[in-house]
C-alpha cells in the first residue's frame, strides 16, 4: 500500500484548484506520484485512482497512453535520444551503436548497474542542434560519437 | 526588419518581466484594455491572421464563433504541443521570450471574454515548465494576471499543463481530452470547440506563435499588419530551418519569403556546398518537394500549388548524399509510433506501410511493393478520423512521387539478392 504524506497531498490539492474536474488533475498527478516513486507500480497507480476518486482501470488506461509515464523501473538517469528525421541525417542513429559499445545500452532497456535507461524520442524540437538528447531535464546538442561520451560521464 | 517575435532574444535576462517592460511589453495590453473587446477582436479579423499551428484558419474568424456563443464559462488555451518533427520555433518564444505569449493570452482572453486559460506544454520541453511559472508569476505580481488587471475589473487566470510525450496532442480536440486527464485521442467534428471545448464549454485554442502576434497587431493596427509579406496570408512568420544547413535556427520573416530566400540567402546554403536533393516546407506531416520548386513562397496558399502545405514553417532540407526511402521508412516508424489507435485504417494501415518499406530498406523489396504502399496509403487519406492519418499516406505518396527510382533500385537489388 502507498501512503501519501501530508506535503504530496497538499501538493495533490493545489493542483485541484487549477481544473474545473477533480478527474482532470489525472496527468499532472501521475508526474507527481513518477518523481516520488521514480516509476508507476500498479500499487502507486492505485494510490493515486484512490486520490483523485477515479476507477484504477482509467488511471491505467491514460497512464500506458503516454510515453512519459513509466510503468517499469528506470535507471538513475534517462537518457533521451532523439532519431527523428533532422537527427537521423546529422548522424543520431550512429549514436546507438556508441551507447551499446560503451554502456551496453540498447533502447527502451537499462544498463544492470542501474546507471542509464535509454528511450528513443520523437524529436525533442532541438533540430538546429542535432542530434541531440535530454539526459534527465538537461539538454545536449550538436553530439558526435566523441562527445556524447563525455558528457554521459558526467552522470554517475 | 527589426524583430517581433524574435526580439530581444539574445539578451540573457530576455525571459524577465523587467527587460521585458523596458523594451515596450505590456504597452498593447494597455492600448487593448482602452478598447472595446470586439474592437480587438475586429483588428485581429482584419490583420488577416491565420493560424500558426499548421491549419491556417483565420484567428479573427475562429475568435468572433466563440464571442458570438453566449455560454460561459470560456476558455482560452495555448497550444505549446510542439511535437512536429523538423519544428522548434515555439520552444524560442516560450524559452526565450514568454511575456510576449502571456501578454498575447490576456489581450486575447479580454476580446473572447474567457477567465480562464492553459498553456499545454509538451512533456519534452521540461525546463520550460519553470521559464513558464516565473512568468506567469511575474505577471501575477505586476497585475497583468489575476482577478483585476490593471485595475479594470477583468480576471484572467493562466495555467500551465504539461503532456506528456504524444504527438497527437497537438491536434487540438485530443489536447482538450488529454486536458481533461484522458487518453489524447481525437474528438469528432462537429461540436467544434468553440461552441463544446475544455469541460465542454466554449474553448479557443490557439498556438504559441498566433498568440505571440496579437501585441504587435494592437500596436500597429490590423491594417498595418495586413500590409506585411503575402496578401493573402500576411504577418510574420517564425522559420524553423534544419537538417543539412550551415546556419540552421529559426528565423522571423515576413509571410511568402521563398524557399530558395531561407535556405541560401539567410541560412547560408548547404553544408559543405553540396547539392540540395530535397526539402520537406513544413514539417514531416508536409508532403516532400524537389529543388526545382525552392522558388515557391513560403505561405499557406503557395505551397499548396507545389503540391505540399506550409504546416508549420519547419524547413529540413537534404543534401544529395541522402538515402531518401530511408527518410520515408524513419517519418512513418515515427507516425505509426504516435498514432492513437483509435480509428483503423490509421492505427494498421500506417503499420503496414512501415512494414513494407522496412523490408525494402532491409534488402528484401517485392516487385509489387510500389504498388502495394500506394494502394494501403490510398486506403487511409480520406477514411482516417484526424489529420494524422493523411498525413503519413500523403508523406509515403509525395516520397514515391518524387524519388520513385530510388524504391525501384531498392527492390531491384533486393530481387539481385533473392
Amino acid at each position: 500500500m502507498v501512503m501519501l504524506n501530508k506535503e504530496l497531498l497538499k501538493e495533490i490539492n493545489e493542483i485541484k484548484s487549477k481544473y474545473p474536474d477533480s478527474r482532470f488533475c489525472l496527468l499532472p498527478t501521475l508526474y507527481i506520484f513518477q518523481r516520488e516513486y521514480g516509476w508507476l507500480s500498479p500499487q502507486v497507480l492505485e494510490a493515486v485512482a484512490e486520490a483523485l476518486n477515479i476507477p484504477k482501470a482509467t488511471v491505467k488506461g491514460v497512464s500506458t497512453f503516454y510515453t512519459m509515464f513509466k510503468h517499469k523501473p528506470m535507471g538513475r538517469h534517462l537518457v533521451q535520444l532523439c532519431t527523428n528525421v533532422a537527427c537521423m541525417i546529422m548522424g543520431g542513429e550512429k549514436l546507438l551503436d556508441i551507447l551499446k559499445e560503451r554502456y551496453g545500452l540498447e533502447p527502451s532497456m537499462t544498463t544492470p548497474d542501474s546507471r542509464f535507461s535509454l528511450v528513443i524520442m520523437e524529436c525533442i524540437g532541438a533540430c538546429d542542434k542535432a542530434p541531440a538528447m535530454l539526459v534527465d531535464t538537461d539538454f545536449h546538442g550538436s553530439l558526435t560519437g566523441e562527445n556524447i561520451i563525455d558528457i554521459l560521464e558526467q552522470y554517475k | 526588419m527589426e524583430k517581433v517575435l524574435l526580439k530581444n532574444i539574445n539578451s540573457q535576462k530576455s525571459s524577465d518581466i523587467h527587460e521585458y517592460i523596458k523594451g515596450g511589453g505590456y504597452s498593447a495590453l494597455h492600448k487593448a484594455f482602452e478598447m472595446k473587446p470586439f474592437d480587438v477582436v475586429d483588428e485581429v479579423r482584419r490583420s488577416g491572421l491565420r493560424g500558426r499551428g499548421g491549419a491556417g484558419f483565420p484567428t479573427g474568424m475562429k475568435w468572433s464563433f466563440a464571442v458570438a456563443d453566449t455560454q460561459m464559462p470560456k476558455y482560452l488555451l495555448c497550444n505549446a504541443d510542439e511535437g512536429e518533427p523538423g519544428a522548434f520555433k515555439d520552444r524560442v518564444i516560450l524559452e526565450k521570450n514568454p511575456h510576449l505569449l502571456i501578454e498575447g493570452m490576456v489581450i486575447s482572453a479580454y476580446a473572447v471574454g474567457a477567465a480562464w486559460g492553459y498553456i499545454y506544454l509538451r512533456g519534452e520541453y521540461p525546463k520550460i515548465k519553470d521559464i513558464l511559472l516565473n512568468a506567469i508569476k511575474q505577471a501575477r505580481e505586476k497585475n497583468y494576471l489575476g482577478d483585476n488587471i490593471l485595475g479594470k475589473g477583468v480576471g484572467f487566470h493562466l495555467h500551465v499543463h504539461c503532456g506528456a510525450g504524444a504527438y497527437i496532442c497537438g491536434e487540438e480536440t485530443a489536447l482538450i481530452e488529454s486536458l481533461e486527464g484522458k487518453r489524447g485521442q481525437p474528438r469528432i467534428k462537429p461540436p467544434f470547440p468553440v461552441n463544446e471545448g475544455f469541460s465542454l464549454k466554449p474553448t479557443i485554442i490557439n498556438n504559441v506563435e498566433t498568440l505571440a502576434n496579437i501585441p504587435y497587431i494592437i500596436e500597429i493596427g490590423g491594417d498595418a499588419y495586413s500590409k506585411i509579406g503575402s496578401p493573402e496570408c500576411p504577418g510574420l512568420k517564425l522559420y524553423s530551418v534544419s537538417g543539412h544547413i550551415k546556419k540552421p535556427g529559426v528565423y522571423e520573416l515576413p509571410m511568402g519569403v521563398t524557399l530558395r530566400e531561407i535556405i541560401y540567402t539567410h541560412c547560408g546554403g548547404i553544408q559543405g556546398d553540396k547539392k540540395l536533393k530535397a526539402v520537406i516546407p513544413g514539417g514531416i506531416s508536409t508532403p516532400v518537394l524537389t529543388p526545382d520548386k525552392i522558388d515557391c513562397h513560403m505561405d499557406f496558399r503557395s505551397l499548396t500549388m507545389v503540391g505540399s502545405l506550409l504546416g508549420s514553417g519547419a524547413v529540413i532540407a537534404f543534401d544529395e548524399t541522402v538515402d531518401m526511402v530511408n527518410v520515408c521508412l524513419r517519418i512513418t516508424k515515427f507516425f505509426e509510433h504516435e498514432s492513437c489507435g483509435k480509428c483503423t485504417p490509421c492505427r494498421e494501415g500506417i503499420g503496414w506501410m512501415r512494414a513494407i518499406l522496412g523490408r525494402m530498406c532491409g534488402g528484401a523489396g517485392r516487385n509489387d511493393d510500389i504498388g502495394l504502399l500506394m494502394e494501403v496509403s490510398n486506403n487511409i487519406i480520406g477514411k482516417a478520423f484526424c489529420p494524422l492519418g493523411d498525413s503519413a499516406a500523403t508523406a509515403v505518396q509525395s516520397f514515391i512521387g518524387n524519388f520513385r527510382e530510388e524504391f525501384e533500385i531498392k527492390i531491384q537489388n533486393s530481387n539481385i539478392k533473392n
